[in-house]
């Protein structure tokens, strides 16, 4: 009985798993071709090191994520005070707040392109900023949300009976108590936007592509072996992000 | 009345110039023609002929054959997510934390690798064919990559865990009691699943099922890559009309054809919801 319950589960691991093993063993394959096996080699890691476009791509993407997050973090935590606070009986305004994360990417993507356009605006890094950045407000937004639901309104009540002003309440009380959904919304915002392909193919101009874009040409335009270690790479990468973020909020929660 | 313009201003502006906006204009878009180097031209406004056209044949086909690919997806993502997040819930309290990180932590890893996985396992050359011809399966490769079905399993590999999370917080919320007292009166397992488990976790079920449903049916990357052109869904044709045929006014009728099907669905569901809920 219990063996015929864990099966699924088991079959589910396989399927998830399955391709991300192929792909680690693969990115070790001597041979020019991605798909078959001749034996152990480290030389497409070396490849990859060498890869200008690669190496560009990702300095593109972190400094869009970088920008986007900082900006919708602003825009984001300011956002859900004002909501929490001043439109507690719209329901208009808490529902546009959260379109953009509900929207179908490429509709958000060709509205964007249309903007861009009608305004002629450059396509550049810029522009990917600004769009990630529509979709990172209403993330953070909707974490710092969660978060003032469940923090004491006394707090912020109690500051200014003791003659605190509107600005040292929000700086001294506001702003720490939301702290871990501020912290929480520009976590997954910088690490939605590392990955934003749809938008970012729409909105970036042929100058600077961003990394996804990158690994998209990769896949389409002439797959090699590299490509198996940059995703070797990438899968090692997050796997330590989700571990780690995992541990820390355990850490917290214990505190 | 200041802090209220601080604290609302800077966000709502944001999202009226960058969301609204452009939203605005793919729906104003629709009522003209394609300009002859691509783009607009106003000129020849006011006509209904990029509508019509969603009724030709070519396109229709298109939105049924997306149609189907992604219900096709949200069943097959159900038949195995249900047992999965119900083989979870079963799991002593600290492996059940495990068993939910290791369901999404591929999702956390980059879409587009992701995808690529499949084309190294399914290519006539690949991991899949291989092995079948290495043990004598086979002696020709099949052909699994570029079909509808390496479509399909792409998407679901993709959304997976989109329907496993929902249906194992719906499954973890069943009251014990309820399961107690139908064991009590004498239902074997299997019954008390039909009886009580599986209604009370039909909010879930359709909760999983629209966040498989909704980002399946706008995808194009993956019935790009998978489907090797074969195999076009809504998506792609967006995006064609956008950056090849340069038809915009037609590649936003169909982009407000999307999304006017995605509200209606979630309307549907929010009212299923209702009904499932207040019995």
């Amino acid at each position: 009985m219990r063996r015929a319950t864990l099966l699924p589960l088991w079959l589910t691991y396989t399927f998830l798993y399955t391709p991300v093993v192929v792909l680690v063993v693969m990115s070790f394959n001597r041979s020019d071709s991605p798909y078959e096996w001749s034996g152990f080699s480290t030389a497409w890691y070396g490849t990859l090191a060498g890869d200008d476009e690669v190496l560009r791509g990702l300095a593109n993407t972190l400094i869009v994520a970088a920008g986007a997050t900082a900006l919708s973090t602003v825009l984001g935590t300011l956002l859900a005070v004002g909501l929490a606070r001043h439109a507690s009986r719209s329901r208009l305004l808490p529902a546009l707040s959260v379109l953009p994360a509900v929207l179908p990417d490429i509709v958000l993507a060709i509205g964007l392109l249309a903007f861009y356009s009608l305004v002629s605006a450059t396509l550049g890094l810029q522009s990917v900023l600004l769009a990630h950045t529509v979709f990172g407000l209403a993330f953070v937004t909707a974490v710092v949300r969660t978060r003032i639901a469940h923090v004491d309104p006394s707090l912020e009540e109690a500051s200014r009976d003791l003659g605190a002003g509107e600005v040292t309440t929000f700086l001294r009380i506001t702003l720490p108590t939301l702290a871990p959904g501020i912290v929480a919304g520009a976590l997954l915002t910088f690490t939605l936007s590392l990955d934003e392909f749809v938008i970012a193919f729409f909105t970036a101009g042929p100058k600077d592509p961003t990394l996804p874009i990158v690994i998209y040409s990769m896949i389409r335009f002439g797959v090699t072996p590299e490509i198996n270690a940059l995703a070797t790479l990438l899968l090692a990468v997050s796997f330590t992000v989700v571990i780690a973020a995992q541990r820390v909020s355990r850490l917290t929660e214990a505190l | 009345m200041r802090a209220r313009l601080v604290l609302l201003g800077p966000g709502l502006s944001y999202l009226a110039v960058l969301l609204l906006l452009p939203l605005a204009l793919l729906i104003g878009y629709t009522v003209f023609r394609r300009g002859r180097f691509g783009g607009i031209a106003y000129e020849d406004g006011r006509t209904g002929e990029n509508f019509a056209r969603l009724a030709d044949p070519l396109y229709t086909g298109v939105l049924t054959d997306s149609l189907r690919i992604a219900a096709v997806t949200t069943l097959l993502a159900l038949l195995l997510g249900y047992p999965t997040a119900y083989a979870i819930s079963r799991l002593p309290g600290r492996w059940r934390t495990v068993a939910l990180i290791l369901v999404v932590l591929p999702f956390w890893t980059n879409f587009l690798i992701r995808t690529y996985a499949w084309i190294v396992l399914l290519s006539s050359r690949g991991v899949v064919n291989s092995a079948l011809t290495g043990i004598g399966v086979i002696d020709r490769p099949l052909k699994l990559l570029y079909t509808e079905p390496a479509v399909v399993l792409g998407l679901l590999y993709a959304y997976l865990p989109l329907m496993v999370l929902p249906l194992y917080s719906a499954i973890e919320r069943v009251d014990p009691r309820l399961l107690e007292a139908s064991a009590d009166l004498g239902a074997r397992p299997a019954r008390t699943f039909w009886s009580v488990t599986l209604p009370h976790t039909l909010p879930g079920v359709l909760t999983g099922c629209v966040f498989v449903f909704v980002p399946s049916l706008g995808n194009f990357v993956v019935p790009e890559l998978l489907g090797g052109g074969h195999t076009v869904m809504v998506g792609n044709l967006i995006r064609d009309q956008f950056l090849n045929a340069r038809d915009w006014p037609f590649g936003s009728v169909l982009a407000l054809a999307l999304m006017a099907f995605l509200v209606l669905l979630l309307m549907a569901q929010a009212w299923a919801g209702r009904r499932l809920g207040g019995r």
